[in-house]
């Protein structure tokens, strides 16, 4: 009992203040905004990019376009080629990361302060002048179809893709942004250079910065990367229709475990309610031990290694999402425990002692993730991209604690709707029916 | 081409900064009267502390015939002590906006909690609780075996490469528990008992069998209080055995292996060869291998690369591995993913026609200084991820190293020549010593 005690007395303490992260918000002498934390004890800088519309750029029939430009950037730029570049990028011990997701195309680096010129100059070639030289186009592209051809046997892959399918139908979000075999197979040079236009503009800029570096320092670096890139790229496309429907979808595949993906209909991150709906998702399914989900199915049943749900608030469309896996002849079981669960959180809510364990979780695990300054330089990019304040993170953990068990009860009859969850079950599952709509 | 050199050249004007403010002023260490050492690592930037309990215990520690155990027992430290309920120190953890979880190796078993700097003390309170006072039942033991079955199941079952993984290291070893995997085997696992649970923990969860190691806004002499007052109270265990294993004999016959499986979309070689691991005192030859693999497979500038991607295109990813963080001998690894419409048989014999071309013409000298480069701004890097520093400490102090290995390695690296890279590369890539698997799907033919 004394342990417990302990704790009780410890969670009357108020929580400690989140380290105070100071954003400065810089506008370049051209005219191009970022935000910056200067953070001078480390003598290095990390640098976010995203451009907004990501893999839903891809004209038709190219699909795939997007994900092979992003992965050419590092392979030979300008007057180097594909060696030549990886040679003098390790040469000056900086690291790029480029990335093509749904939403974004995101470049991270990192630089050490004695050589950010030199850095720069490469990662502005990469940017703005990417050659795509024939080999190098076939070396990616090979890989890139070999990835594509071990998630035609990934059972994860198969799910999340059937899954994305039923929900988004001929969307981009429909299907997988790194293409099919078959359409990145007959990409050629010009469709890489055309996705190269698409993505690379101004109007969908957004930058985080955090390390020693100053803000004219930073500006000026800014305006010499960035400056000369166009006004406008391709249309972002319209909102996506989620055509979920309650059901289950059986894609039959030799494995011991059955692999589902759940979810339905979900919430903007703008709308007022997004806090409520995190803190009901934290109850229902959040990552912790603590969920419902996880208490029901694993630690009570030992039905399966881990179940999570999630929101997942996409630029065009928002679901709730969640998985799990159990074998084959247990995935039933499991699958009948989740959608009681969201009958039971739908029709009875839940507590306000439950609703403060998830708030005292979120607003304690919010300083956890401003670790380190690429992270956090990342964190800076996407709030920009939500279009969330610049103080945004000195309020964010006012904003989770202002949620009452009442509004998390008001939206859990709103939001949930166990007849409109769907799964998606990949696997030879036992004793479960595929419904037929 | 000019570009080239005066990017080459500036690379000569580059002074890190390695002895002003490097990762080890942040670091301190010291022992408890009960033999529980432990090492803090400062980082005042925000205010979050990690704690870290390492045990030296893995499931290449465990009893012939109870593969998982340190596995299973590691899962079952989140049910009943005599003062905390089933689950309760989780939901501590997560009720002070905490997170924790816990993981096992083959030479170890940790558990963590990130947690706002001020909540440390309990942290370390319910963690030196758990060291001794577990209270396990029956009905825990049936739940959450179905629970790391499953796990297995995922990692495992469901995986065609790790299935693979598993064959290639049990015959990689003859004669020492590193060949048999963390997860355990499968049927073993489905007879793990309360019994071989409790009997693993009572051996080996003891303060002299363990090190705290805390990372972040925290300050040393505190953190000695602290775990004076929790980890300090509890008893050393006595009769903690010596940690001898079965070694392995010498290997003097090459082996082959096919595994088929009709998940396998993307066949692949894997080869791997028994390598020398760091150890006390003697970590040169560790070093100098590590050197080895970065040089063979680490990326587009890589010897491997340069051979078989681009001069001439037989596979479409290659690399190379070495870890030799660990208690005994460890592997030195390869993997070649041959190219559409190229054979196995092609693809390894492209492997094995770069190797011993490499054994013929030596290190790059340009490569070699680059790679340096890279690992001296790692080390100003590494300031900026305290917990990354926190791991291997952990990691090197449960594998027979000490803190001062750990601080002496940045510098052992940087000495490493390129002799002494042939060296150990001839040493090392002996057939007699090595599995070569293809992992390949079943309607594919062998030759």
């Amino acid at each position: 009992m004394k342990l417990v005690c302990a704790a009780l007395a410890w969670l009357a303490l108020s929580l400690p203040a989140l380290a105070e992260v100071k954003i400065q918000d810089i506008t370049t002498p051209a005219g191009i905004d970022a935000w910056l934390v200067e953070e001078h004890s480390i003598p290095f800088t990390a640098l976010e990019l995203r451009f907004r519309g990501g893999t839903t750029l891809d004209a038709p029939g190219k699909r795939g376009a997007v994900y092979l430009m992003t992965a050419l950037l590092e392979e030979g730029a300008s007057e180097l080629d594909s060696r030549e570049f990886a040679r003098a990028l390790e040469s000056l011990a900086a690291s790029f990361s480029f990335d093509a997701s749904d939403d974004s195309v995101s470049i991270s680096a990192r630089f050490l302060t004695e050589n950010r010129d030199q850095v720069l100059a490469l990662l502005r070639d990469a940017i703005h002048s990417p050659r795509f030289d024939p080999d190098a186009v076939e070396r990616v592209r090979a890989q890139v179809i070999a990835s594509l051809q071990n998630d035609t046997k990934n059972p994860d892959s198969i799910a999340r893709q059937t899954f994305s399918k039923r929900a988004f139908g001929d969307h981009p979000y429909g299907s997988d942004g790194e293409g099919t075999i078959e359409s990145v197979s007959a990409l050629t040079r010009e469709d890489l250079q055309q996705a190269h236009r698409d993505v690379f503009a101004r109007d969908r800029l957004y930058i985080g910065a955090v390390g020693d570096i100053t803000p004219e320092e930073l500006g000026a670096l800014i305006d010499k990367l960035l400056g000369d890139l166009p006004a406008t790229g391709r249309a972002i496309p319209g909102a996506a229709d989620v055509q979920l429907t309650g059901g289950v979808t059986i894609v039959d595949f030799d494995t011991p475990q059955s692999v589902a993906i759940f979810g339905q209909r979900g919430i903007e991150r703008k709308n007022p309610d997004f806090f409520a709906a995190y803190v009901l998702n934290q109850v229902l399914g959040g990552g912790s031990f603590e969920s419902r989900l996880m208490n029901e199915v694993r630690e009570k049943r030992g039905l399966t290694y881990g179940v999570y749900s999630y929101l997942a608030p996409k630029d065009l469309a928002a679901v709730y999402l969640g998985s799990v896996a159990s074998a084959n002849d247990r995935i039933g079981e499991a699958m009948s425990v989740i959608r009681q669960e969201w009958i039971k959180a739908a029709t009875q809510g839940v507590t306000e002692e439950e609703v403060e364990a998830a708030k005292t979780y979120l607003t304690g695990a919010y300083p956890l993730r401003f670790d380190g300054n690429g992270q956090i330089a990342s964190i800076l990019a996407g709030m920009q991209m939500d279009g969330l304040p610049i103080d945004y993170i000195a309020t964010r953990n006012d904003q989770i604690d202002a949620v009452t068990v009442e509004d998390v009860n008001r939206v859990a009859a709103e939001l949930l709707d166990p007849d409109g969850l769907r799964f998606v079950v990949v696997g030879q599952p036992v004793g479960i029916e595929e419904t037929t709509n | 081409m000019a570009r080239v050199h005066s990017l080459v050249a500036a690379v000569c004007l580059l002074a890190l900064p390695l002895s002003a403010e490097s990762i080890n002023d942040a670091v301190t260490s010291f022992e408890l009267d009960n033999g529980m050492q432990v090492v803090v690592v400062e980082d005042h930037r925000a205010p979050v502390v990690q704690q870290m309990v390492w045990y030296k215990a893995g499931s290449a520690d465990e009893p012939i015939g109870s593969s998982g155990v340190a596995h299973f027992l590691e899962h079952l430290l989140f049910k009943a002590t005599d003062t905390l309920d089933s689950g309760e120190f989780s939901a501590t953890v997560a009720a002070n906006g905490g997170q924790d979880n816990a993981f096992t190796s083959y030479d170890y078993t940790a558990y963590f909690q990130r947690v706002a700097a001020d909540r440390l003390e309990l942290m370390m309170q319910m963690e030196a609780d758990r060291m001794v006072n577990l209270r396990l039942t029956e009905d825990n033991i049936a739940t959450e075996r179905d629970v790391i079955l499953e796990e297995r199941n995922m990692r495992v079952e469901n995986n065609p490469r790790s299935l693979f993984n598993e064959q290639l290291n049990a015959v990689q070893y003859y004669n020492h528990r590193y060949g048999v995997p963390i997860i355990g085997w499968k049927h073993e696992m489905e007879t793990l008992s309360l019994e071989n649970a409790l009997a693993f923990y009572r051996t080996y969860y003891a303060p002299n069998n363990a090190i705290l190691v805390v990372s972040g806004d925290v300050d040393p002499n505190q953190v000695r209080r602290m775990a004076e007052a929790t980890y300090g109270l509890v008893p050393a265990n006595p009769d903690l055995p010596d940690r001898l294993r079965t070694q392995e004999p010498p290997q003097s016959a090459e082996r082959r292996l096919i595994y088929k499986d009709p998940r396998v979309a993307q066949p692949y070689i894997s080869r791997s060869y028994l390598a020398p691991e760091r150890n006390s005192g003697a970590q040169e030859k560790a070093a100098a291998l590590e050197l080895l693999a970065t040089i063979l497979g680490h990326g587009t500038t890589s010897f491997l690369t340069e051979k078989l991607q681009f001069e001439q295109p037989v596979a479409v990813y290659t690399a190379a591995f070495y870890s030799g963080t660990s208690l005994d001998e460890t592997t030195f690894d390869f993997l070649v993913v041959p190219s559409e419409g190229v054979s196995m048989g092609d693809a390894e014999a492209a492997l094995d026609v770069a190797l011993n071309k490499f054994l013929r013409t030596g290190v790059d000298a340009e490569q070699l200084e680059r790679i340096k480069m890279q690992m001296r701004a790692a080390q100003i890097y590494a300031r900026d991820n305290v917990d990354g520093v926190a791991n291997r400490y952990g990691r090197a102090l449960t594998t027979g190293l000490t803190v001062e290995d750990v601080q002496a390695w940045p510098e052992i690296l940087q000495a490493v020549t390129a002799e002494q890279i042939m060296a150990v590369a001839r040493e090392v890539l002996r057939p007699e010593s090595s599995v070569t698997g293809w992992l390949m799907s079943d309607d594919e033919v062998t030759q």
